[in-house]
């Protein structure tokens, strides 16, 4: 049930998005920095943490995921630390999103070569 | 011929882009990525007794790792261009986002192609992501006191 759920979630985003794209002049680039906003977004009016709980990887595989860590963390980190929390904590949740992206790319780039 | 007929002309001929079935195959590849996902967390937890959330990092890292890979393969590139935003709203876009302009622009140099061109398409990713956190963060507070 849990992958069922997780692979409906998630379709739907992507179908979604694929609807903006299609239906209007926005490109690849806008619509993952509009998903990644409204994942901040609907982790602060408290519903991003519902998704998670009901469709799993279905929403932490999402870009929108990205933004819910970095709203998440940087809330957190106020809590602890007050305003300098929020500087401190931003890039907490999403490091290892980021560090792995930038490790992975870097090591291939180095061993591959374009395909052209 | 004037700029109305010419107008009619060029939309008769440009070649229209079947949304639907886009829109189905964006469905059913993201689907898939997240079902990757979540068997990806469902093995680690069960097989590795891992906790939920460290299973999840991992699943991440495995599926930024893979697209990376296949960036690099040359798959990703067509793929993309078929299954559009089914591969592109996923964290394997900013995954392929990254090794692919890595890979474009070492040609250029170590540094002045492959370093100052590294986060070209998700650096805005990352901006407008740390920027709308800060933001609603601010409001959070304000609102919240």
């Amino acid at each position: 049930m849990n992958f069922l759920l997780a692979f409906l979630f998630a379709g739907f985003a992507c179908a979604l998005a694929q609807v903006i794209l299609d239906n209007t002049k926005l490109t690849p680039g806008h619509i993952t920095s509009l998903y990644t906003a409204a994942g901040a977004f609907l982790s602060f009016l408290g519903i991003y943490d519902n998704l998670i709980a009901k469709f799993g990887a279905g929403a932490t595989t999402l870009i929108s995921n990205f933004g819910h860590m970095l709203y998440s963390a940087a809330l957190q980190g106020y809590n602890e630390e007050g305003v300098l929390g929020i500087f401190t904590n931003m890039l907490t949740k999403s490091s290892a999103a980021i560090t792995g992206a930038i490790v992975f790319a870097f090591l291939i780039s180095l061993v591959f070569k374009p395909k052209d | 011929m004037n700029k109305e007929e010419y107008k009619k002309m060029v939309e008769k001929h440009t070649p229209k882009e079947p949304r639907l079935r886009n829109m189905g195959v964006a469905f059913l590849v993201g689907g898939f990525i997240g079902f990757i996902g979540e068997f990806l967390i469902f093995i680690l937890t069960e097989s590795f007794g891992m906790s939920q959330t460290i299973a999840g990092i991992w699943a991440c890292l495995i599926v930024i790792g893979v697209a990376s890979l296949l960036t690099a393969f040359g798959f990703f590139d067509n793929w993309v261009n078929k299954c559009k935003c089914g591969l592109i709203i996923p964290t394997t876009g900013f995954a392929h986002s990254v090794t692919s302009s890595a890979l474009d622009y070492k040609k250029d140099g170590l540094i002045t192609g492959l370093g100052s061109n590294f986060f070209k398409l998700a650096g805005s990713v990352i901006l407008y992501g740390v920027i709308s956190a800060f933001i609603l963060v601010i409001v959070r507070v304000v609102i919240g006191g």
